[in-house]
């Protein structure tokens, strides 16, 4: 009897005796390899000390988790959140940032936003977001600097702060308003920066077409900007953000509804502060800038903190582009998405109730009918 | 244009089939060794009375088992032989029943295919279903539902449609697949049958479209005989071959929740039930054997065996050449619903349709991690539940409130258990969460 105990050691488990190759682990490691480019060209661009930013958050955060580990006395270091939050709050840093903020970022991102509420899957509001608008509102003056990108630098200069196209914009426009025929005028006006690159293809582009499109929509486009380390190549991101469509980490939902939503507000009313009125807008460029390709394909999607259905995930999407529009056109800041997706984080339980899916052979409940 | 191949509504996954290995083996006999383990509860619902004690000699196909109650099926010997003891067995998939241990010695009787019966035709449903109670069939799909009580249309309802279950949508499995190829017409002279007792006003033959031979031999005998039954190609997809699901694919409807097909003026019956009920009436036999897929990764030559009831599985498995230093997990049943062994020596019975040895590779253990909230489980769940709602009910205790949000809807199919990334074992949660809900009323 006893060796026929021995004989047979075959495991024993509850059905499905077999399990699909998607897992926690594999998501984490494809969003972060969906992530790098962009880190990495934000690394090109701003030089070695950006690296470091990088580096930093990503070991405080997972110094972070891991301390959550010894107190809960659970090993969850293994499922790469950790890797993967410390990774966003470092691309959410300006390059330049003291060091020891994006640290308090990632503590305050694990901790705070993430292991009080139940460490991952029970937390409510995206932690790398929260670490984020920790350091935005105690930091703000760090968090408003930015540097030049390498291709504006000569060689002999050092980092050179410059604003971002965003706050650019935010800041000239009122001074400009009912003078120029659009926003992206401003670019030229004001000698913002732009590639010899970007001239020049405008310029093909003018000739060929006839008309006269503004420069700076390719440096937008490919990240010869200033901006967070990993949010200046709309490129980068958006091939990024498709890779993740393509393996069905993230579905499309969302940043379909998020960035289609903004650009139609931006189309519709985004003329109105640069006095050009309605359906004047640039969609466009505020699209390639800013925060929002990151905002949208990463950060939005998170799964933790968006609704589960494909309705709910819609309306959060039409949430997070209304309120990125608002705060972008009517707030105080020249940068939206992150204080939206925040917000519409917190709405997720309700959208999650509101559409709960319809049982099979039971039909739906007209409204007053008792359960 | 291209017809468009019908399918059941929402969810569903697509595992890999794997049917491939065995699919092209045709159906020998197992050989078989000195004992035999018959159990008395094959069949959902009670478990049969046992007619035998110990010591007694029992014929091939003699009775030991005597249907106890409405639910429940008669059990005949698959074997001649000595009763050496008769105890409690607990079956892979939780249930305990008695069952008979047999040495078996003593004459065969010769097989033999004489139509015994070929006056059914004249028969009423009351006599043909008795005679299906009396040869105690079973489904054999693997719900294991008492064919007598599951195709006896009540007073007051009527069968619009009998359905034939060809669908095999479990991955490894194709014994139904190799029934519908080589016993063809015992299967159309079955669904006579059964369409006979239903009086369905339509019949038709559902199998799903990776199986393109039996669609063909099906459509082509159909088509000879002159039956006026409808083969329908279904597009693949897990779990068609559940019966609401196939109901819906086949019908568009849905079954209501908790209540059974004929409410939409369903019956459905499995393509080896269809065979089954074929030996039951026109032959006279009882179910003693039944056609079993073996094959997985450790498995050298997988085969489809025909098999009598009682069998231990190691030897169908050591039959096959198992290399069972590679086997991870030995399942009785299909991937996705089947149960995995604790014991090797657990025997064959009626509702067995597959014995699978997997490989670890095969299997694809994943770490448990936390819930992610991802939603996958509710975009595949067939059933419109919410598999991560009741998970977390059920682990809070609030077994009430499970029940409330559907609980009893779920049919174990296990697409949100395979689909999960973060390994959570949901299908477990909701099997205790139902055992524990009727336990505390």
């Amino acid at each position: 009897m006893k060796d026929k105990k021995s004989e047979f050691r075959f495991s024993v488990v509850s059905s499905p005796q077999i399990r699909g190759n998607l897992s926690t682990g594999k998501i984490m490691l494809y969003v972060i390899l969906a992530l790098l480019p962009a880190a990495l060209w934000g690394v090109f661009q701003f030089g070695f000390y950006s690296l470091a930013v990088l580096v930093v958050s990503i070991v405080s955060a997972a110094v972070a988790e891991g301390l959550v580990c010894l107190i809960r006395k659970k090993n969850t270091l293994g499922d790469g959140s950790a890797v993967l939050t410390g990774l966003l709050v470092g691309m959410n840093m300006p390059p330049s940032i003291p060091l020891y903020i994006p640290v308090a970022a990632s503590f305050v991102a694990i901790i705070v936003f993430k292991a009080v509420f139940g460490g991952l899957g029970c937390n409510i509001v995206n932690p790398a977001l929260g670490g984020r608008l920790f350091a935005f509102f105690s930091w703000s003056s760090a968090m408003f600097t930015f540097q030049s990108p390498r291709v504006f630098l000569s060689s002999t200069a050092d980092a050179v702060t410059s604003a971002t196209p965003l706050s650019f914009l935010k800041s000239s426009v009122s001074e400009y308003a009912g003078s120029i025929a659009s926003e992206a005028d401003l670019i030229a006006l004001k000698h913002y920066p732009v590639t010899r690159w970007d001239l020049a293809v405008t310029d093909r582009i003018n000739a060929w077409t006839g008309e006269n499109f503004c420069s700076g929509y390719f440096d937008a486009f490919f990240g010869f900007k200033s901006g967070c380390i990993g949010e200046i190549s709309a490129f980068l991101l958006l091939s990024g953000g498709l890779f993740l469509l393509a393996k069905r980490i993230i579905r499309w939902e969302i940043p379909t509804a998020f960035i289609g939503t903004f650009a139609l507000l931006v189309w519709v009313f985004g003329g109105l502060r640069a006095g050009t009125g309605f359906f004047s807008g640039d969609p466009l460029y505020q699209v390639l800038t800013g925060g929002l390709m990151l905002g949208a394909f990463f950060m939005a999607t998170d799964m933790v903190t968006s609704p589960f259905r494909s309705g709910a995930m819609l309306l959060f999407g039409v949430g997070c582009g209304l309120l990125t529009f608002l705060i972008r056109f009517y707030g105080s800041f020249p940068e939206g998405v992150s204080l939206a997706i925040v917000f519409m984080n917190l709405t997720v339980p309700m959208l999650d109730r509101l559409f709960i899916p319809r049982r099979f052979g039971v039909k739906r409940k007209k409204k007053g009918e008792k359960a | 244009m291209k017809h468009r191949l019908k399918t059941f509504g929402r969810g569903g996954i697509h595992p890999d089939d794997k049917k491939a290995p065995a699919a092209d083996c045709p159906v020998r006999n197992s050989y078989f060794g000195q004992t035999a383990v018959i159990p008395m509860g094959q069949h959902l619902g009670a478990p049969a009375e046992c007619l035998v004690k110990p010591g007694d000699t029992v014929r091939e196909g003699e009775r030991i088992g005597e249907a106890a109650g409405p639910i429940s099926a008669h059990v005949h010997c698959p074997f001649p032989g000595v009763v050496e003891k008769v105890e409690p067995l607990i079956l892979p998939n939780g249930s305990s029943s008695r069952a008979v241990f047999l040495r078996i010695e003593g004459p065969f009787e010769p097989v033999s295919d004489r139509r015994v019966n070929d006056g059914w035709a004249r028969m009423s449903s009351e006599e043909l279903l008795a005679m299906i109670r009396e040869a105690g069939l079973v489904g054999l799909g693997g719900a294991t539902f008492p064919v007598h009580v599951k195709i006896a249309v009540p007073k007051g309802k009527k069968a619009d449609f009998l359905i034939i279950n060809g669908v095999e949508c479990e991955p490894y499995l194709c014994a139904d697949y190799r029934v519908m190829l080589e016993y063809t017409e015992e299967v159309l002279e079955g669904i006579d049958i059964v369409a006979k007792i239903t009086d369905a006003a339509k019949v038709i033959i559902a199998v799903e479209n990776n199986k393109p031979k039996a669609i063909e031999k099906m459509k082509e005998a159909v088509a000879r005989s002159g039956r006026p039954y409808i083969v329908e190609s279904l597009k693949v997809r897990y779990p068609q071959g559940d019966e609401k699901q196939l109901i819906q694919a086949v019908t568009g409807a849905e079954v209501p929740s908790g209540a059974l097909p004929i409410e939409v003026g369903c019956v459905v019956c499995n393509v080896g039930t269809a065979k089954s009920v074929y030996d039951a009436v026109v032959l006279r036999r009882p179910l003693t054997e039944r056609i079993v897929t073996v094959s997985g990764g450790a498995v050298a030559h997988p085969a489809n065996l025909k098999t009598r009831i009682g069998v231990p599985v190691k030897d169908l498995l050591s039959e096959c050449g198992t290399d069972f230093s590679k086997v991870k997990k030995i399942v009785i049943g299909g991937p996705m619903m089947g149960f995995a062994l604790a014991d090797w020596n657990t025997p064959v019975t009626k509702g067995t349709g597959g014995i699978l040895a997997l490989t670890a590779k095969e299997i694809r253990t994943k770490a448990e991690t936390a819930c992610l909230h991802c939603g996958r489980c509710v975009r595949v769940c067939p059933m419109g539940l919410a598999p991560v709602t009741l998970y977390k009910l059920i682990q809070a205790g609030e077994y009430a409130k499970a029940a409330e949000a559907g609980l009893s809807d779920c049919k174990e199919c296990g697409c949100c258990s395979y689909t999960c990334p973060a390994g959570l074992y949901l299908v477990q949660a909701f099997k205790k969460g139902k055992i524990l809900r009727r336990k505390m009323g």
